[in-house]
């Protein structure tokens, strides 16, 4: 097999996970399309280095940093930081008792896609991975060069936040 | 800690994302069983992973899979290879094939079970994601080069769109001992694969067997054996195959 080859078939496979994240990280079809593109041929460049292990890990690795580089070049969005987030959860009401019952209530697709698209992004990136990709917290980390602490922290809030948006919408 | 904190949330997130080892999980047991932070934290855990059975996950379209191969095309100059098939959930074919009647091609029963097995798995094989093509091009003229060199034959390649089965493109693979072409073909959302190698007896006429839900209808023409194979009713894998006959 060609290294060309290898690099097809490790790569290619994970297409649809690369489009997922770029998708949801810039929030546009157009430009999630210009990051896939740029992240494989990035993916190709750097195959060489590849040394095993999760290849849909590393692919996403290389389509999250791209994905940065654009928002950076589009629009500089800021990552939020700890404290304003806190800030932003501490806004949003309390759930109340039953949270998973607000949850439920939230749940057609238009609302739960406007939920996550609300999330800062590096919540965003990390809910998308565990829930839509079932990334182990091991390749989370991977993809999003933080430790593994951060990665389950980063997951709670996810989740805390979105339960409380859903919990502030069902009172409206 | 205050009323909403136990100190235990990503103990427990851990615990239910399946992350947390044996002996963790036993010690959070023992705390869970009567913290009510924890089981409204559960509960928050649980219902974010149901909402997000909803969310949208947005998969590359047959258009992105192009534009990819073509890009890669162009750092290195072989085809793109092994995409994942932009076909998803196929149609399970319904009462259409019950109406299958008329039919003006003379199909017989194929009598090659070993051969027919063959084929439809390597037809399965190729519909997992990222098998189905090796050159991805709706034009015949270049997916019949594409061939030159690969093999020992010259595959006949015909585009059917106009009889609604356009070429997608195509691949090698490997069939009882030899390299085979297989031209690959859609229907809707249905795959049509045509087996094609050197045919090592006379011309027959075209024979067909069923297994697992897949047809096979298998001829030869032109010292070539062809065999189509795919989830389509049977009418109209027949359909395509006198389609493809007819064809020059």
């Amino acid at each position: 097999m060609t290294s060309d080859n290898a690099f097809a078939a490790v790569a290619l496979p994970h297409l649809d996970a690369a489009f997922n994240l770029a998708r949801w990280l810039t929030g546009s079809r157009a430009d999630a399309e210009d990051v896939v593109q740029e992240a494989m041929v990035r993916a190709l460049t750097y195959f060489p280095s590849f040394r095993g292990g999760s290849s849909r890990a590393w692919i996403l690795q290389i389509v999250r940093n791209t994905a940065y580089g654009a928002l950076k070049a589009r629009r500089g969005e800021r990552m939020a930081e700890q404290a304003g987030l806190d800030d932003l959860v501490a806004e949003i009401a309390d759930p109340g008792d039953d949270p998973e019952k607000s949850l439920i209530m939230a749940a057609d697709r238009a609302r739960v896609d406007a939920l996550i698209a609300a999330l800062p992004v590096e919540l965003r990136e990390t809910l998308v991975l565990r829930e839509l990709e079932e990334l182990s917290y091991r390749d989370i980390a991977q993809v999003t060069s933080v430790p593994i602490g951060t990665v389950m922290s980063r997951l709670w809030r996810a989740r805390r936040i979105l339960a409380r948006a859903a919990a502030a919408e069902a009172k409206r | 800690m205050s009323a909403n904190d136990c100190g235990k949330v990503l103990l427990l997130q851990a615990e239910l994302d399946g992350e947390l080892d044996a002996a963790g999980a036993a010690a959070l047991a023992e705390h869970r069983a009567d913290c009510p932070v924890c089981k409204r934290n559960e509960s928050v855990i649980v219902g974010v992973h149901q909402a997000l059975q909803q969310a949208t996950y947005h998969r590359a379209d047959a258009e992105l899979f192009r534009a990819v191969a073509g890009r890669l095309g162009a750092v290195r100059p072989t085809p793109a290879r092994r995409g994942p098939r932009p076909w998803r959930g196929l149609a399970t074919f319904g009462a259409g094939a019950a109406l299958a009647a008329a039919i003006v091609l003379t199909v017989l029963p194929l009598r090659h079970p070993d051969m027919v097995a063959a084929l439809v798995d390597d037809h399965v094989r190729a519909l997992q994601p990222g098998h189905l093509l090796d050159v991805v091009s709706t034009n015949q003229h270049t997916v019949k080069p594409w061939f030159d060199g690969r093999l020992d034959f010259a595959p006949p390649v015909k585009d059917l769109a106009a009889a609604g089965f356009p070429l997608v493109g195509g691949r090698l693979d490997y069939l009882h001992g030899r390299s085979v072409a297989v031209l690959v073909y859609s229907h809707g959302k249905h795959v049509i694969e045509l087996f094609v190698w050197p045919a090592s007896g006379r011309a027959g006429v075209p024979a067909s067997a069923q297994v697992d839900g897949y047809n096979v209808v298998h001829w030869q023409a032109n010292d070539m054996s062809l065999s189509a194979v795919s989830d389509l009713d049977p009418s109209a894998l027949e359909e395509f195959v006198r389609g493809w006959r007819q064809m020059p």
